[in-house]
């Protein structure tokens, strides 16, 4: 089997004779004769693979490095079990399932970051800011004060109280379309309402009700076990391969309902089945840690800038959420050590002067 | 599944009630879009012509009535089928920030695609044929955001001829373009109406272009009603114009193309004072 890459610089006018000038960007790929064509960006299979070499050095820096320093040799033995002992319990039971909940985490929030901004035409529209990580917490505020229920059943409260403030804010939107400004605005008011109803929970709850409460808000990796780490590597490992193939879509949506519709797209379904999935996305990723902002909201933006692509590139996005918040955790796990700072602090004030950054270009946007 | 009708016209609307939320624009409408026609649909503001080809372009579901390609329901299709034989360029649409030309153009081949056939060499030359129908290839890399008005409009075309469907439909391709690109817009739907044989379904509000272009007219009333349709130098008449436009007006041979063309009647006459001055000078009946 051949696969002939072609060199795609297009606009450049060829020699005269020359066949016509490549008029798309990026690499064509053909194999078996025209049965599978590709079209790949050389700058996003660019920025990806740096993302993934960033993971890998994240991650292995991460299991390496702390109080108890390893060889990458150690960690690969009790990787592969081939350790017993003081290794084996550092990178098994200690370090592993921490920095793959924050793999996951980070990549399932970048990935409904990127849907969500993506369908509501918007980069306000992620799920922290429309609400839907507050609603998730109103959730986890009443298993915590009201029914002082276990971390299982905490995680199930905020995934049922994200999803139930989707449906809100749909049922808030009904008969005017996902339209992306009105969703943002309805999202931001439903998420003060949220955070009022919150404030509530933690005045009527006891001291020590507080105190678990303020530590679930917080958003932190702190303790997370491999029950946590297997719950959101199973809902991603669901989640992801549908919103992949529908990635194709989504970008055809952005453009407006017509123009998708003209193109032979389903909107309707397009955009039901990939709201579901950002939702659930948030909403599994915040059952799991707790509300962790900033991820959502910038991932997926910086990656449209890195790679300079016009579609959602939502894998890139997964990936960069992924380090975003490795990162983040190492850094207040090694930095700040012994205290043990919640790396929802860290996305938090990173976070913020993001958002500042972005509502200062967005209104110059709106006014110019 | 409705019976099919191979003597008929491939794009045609039975008996239609449009109406969006409880507002309905129009009640047994029915159409026939001549095959291989250039139709242009005109009426005055709001009278249900944008309604009338959102329908035809499967963006409205009827409340009543069925819109038929080739002899089915449009219903009936898969949307991406559709896709491959019907165009639309609707009145707006966004690009996605920092898209070049070429891959805005290229969206128009997804219909045509599949997961693992993303790009083939069909795409490539219909995408580079459709760039130089419009004269767009020259703009190929540069971002869509740079370009002009009338430039961007006619990368949209070329987006949508991209798609090579042989039935196109154009709503108000002409607005926001000055007088120089309405016309080169007009000429090139006119060129693949003449050339490809394309049916080509355009609404338009400027009178005179629908005469000059058309080869069947549907002239529509407020309420969605079909008040003339046929060859233009057929349909257009003063006593069409003034009882559906209330415009007086005069209709002349088109110096140029002898085509209908219409003159408004003259203003009334006003006088320094601004006050109407009385009578009106030239009213032809």
């Amino acid at each position: 089997m051949s696969v002939p890459v072609r060199e795609a610089k297009a606009a450049a006018p060829g020699p005269a004779g020359a066949p016509a000038p490549r008029v798309v960007g990026g690499r064509v790929v053909r194999a078996g004769r025209g049965a599978v064509s590709l079209r790949v960006r050389g700058r996003t299979v660019a920025v990806t693979a740096l993302l993934l070499a960033a993971l890998v050095l994240v991650v292995g820096t991460t299991l390496t490095t702390g109080d108890f320093p390893l060889t990458v040799g150690e960690v690969l033995r009790a990787l592969t079990g081939n350790d017993t002992g003081a290794a084996d319990f550092v990178v098994n039971t200690l370090r592993m399932p921490r920095v793959l909940t924050a793999v996951f985490v980070g990549a399932a929030l970048a990935v409904s970051g990127a849907i969500l901004q993506s369908l509501t035409r918007n980069s306000l529209g992620s799920p922290d800011i429309i609400g839907f990580t507050n609603g998730s917490a109103v959730g986890a505020l009443v298993v915590i004060v009201l029914l002082h229920g276990s971390m299982t059943q905490i995680a199930l409260g905020a995934l049922a109280g994200g999803l139930a403030t989707a449906l809100a804010v749909h049922l808030l939107m009904i008969g005017r379309g996902l339209q992306g400004f009105r969703l943002v605005v309805i999202g931001v008011g439903v998420s003060a309402l949220l955070l009022a109803v919150n404030s509530y929970l933690i005045t009527r709850a006891t001291f020590q009700e507080a105190l678990e409460a303020q530590s679930w808000l917080i958003g932190s990796l702190g303790n997370r076990t491999w029950t946590h780490a297997n719950a959101i590597g199973l809902a991603l490992a669901v989640l992801l391969p549908p919103a992949l193939l529908l990635s194709r879509r989504l970008a055809l949506v952005e453009m407006g309902d017509l123009t998708a519709t003209a193109l032979g797209v389903n909107v309707h379904r397009t955009r039901t089945t990939l709201l579901v999935i950002g939702v659930a996305l948030a909403a599994f990723a915040t059952a799991v840690t707790g509300p962790i902002w900033f991820v959502a909201l910038a991932a997926p933006q910086v990656v449209r800038r890195l790679t300079g692509s016009p579609a959602p590139a939502l894998l890139s996005s997964a990936l960069m959420g992924a380090v975003l918040l490795a990162l983040s955790d190492l850094v207040v796990q090694r930095a700040f050590a012994p205290a043990l700072l919640p790396v929802g602090t860290a996305t938090g004030a990173l976070g913020g002067i993001y958002l500042i950054r972005l509502l200062i270009t967005e209104s110059r946007k709106s006014r110019a | 599944m409705t019976a099919k009708n191979p003597s008929g016209p491939r794009l045609r609307a039975e008996d239609l009630t449009l109406s969006y939320d409880r507002r309905t624009v129009a009640t047994s409408l029915s159409v026939d879009i001549p095959d291989r026609s250039f139709t242009v649909i005109v009426g005055p503001n709001a009278c249900g012509k944008s309604t009338l080809l959102s329908a035809l372009a499967r963006m409205l579901t009827p409340k009543a009535g069925q819109v038929y390609l080739d002899g089915a329901a449009i219903s009936s299709y898969r949307s991406r089928e559709v896709a491959r034989r019907l165009g639309l360029l609707p009145q707006s649409s966004s690009a996605p920030g920092g898209i070049t030309v070429g891959d805005l153009v290229a969206r128009g081949r997804y219909p045509h695609q599949r997961l693992l056939k993303q790009w083939s060499a069909e795409d490539e030359a219909a995408v580079t044929e459709a760039m130089r129908q419009t004269g767009v290839l020259d703009l190929a890399d540069r971002p869509v955001d740079d370009l002009s008005g009338g430039q961007r409009q006619r990368v949209w075309l070329s987006m949508v001829l991209a798609q090579q469907t042989s039935v196109l439909l154009l709503d108000e391709p002409t607005t926001f373009l000055d007088i120089a690109h309405q016309v080169e817009v007009l000429d090139l739907c006119a060129e693949l109406h003449a050339r490809k044989g394309h049916t080509v379904v355009a609404v338009l509000h400027d009178l005179n272009q629908a005469c000059r272009y058309a080869t069947h007219l549907i002239v529509m009333r407020p309420g969605g009603v079909v008040a003339a349709q046929g060859d233009p130098a057929a349909v257009m008449t003063a006593e069409l114009v003034e009882d559906v436009f209330g415009l007086p007006c005069r209709i002349i041979d088109d110096p140029e193309t002898g085509t209908p063309l219409m003159v408004p009647a003259a203003p009334r006459r006003y006088d320094a004072e601004g006050t109407t001055g009385g009578t009106v000078l030239t009213r032809t009946p």
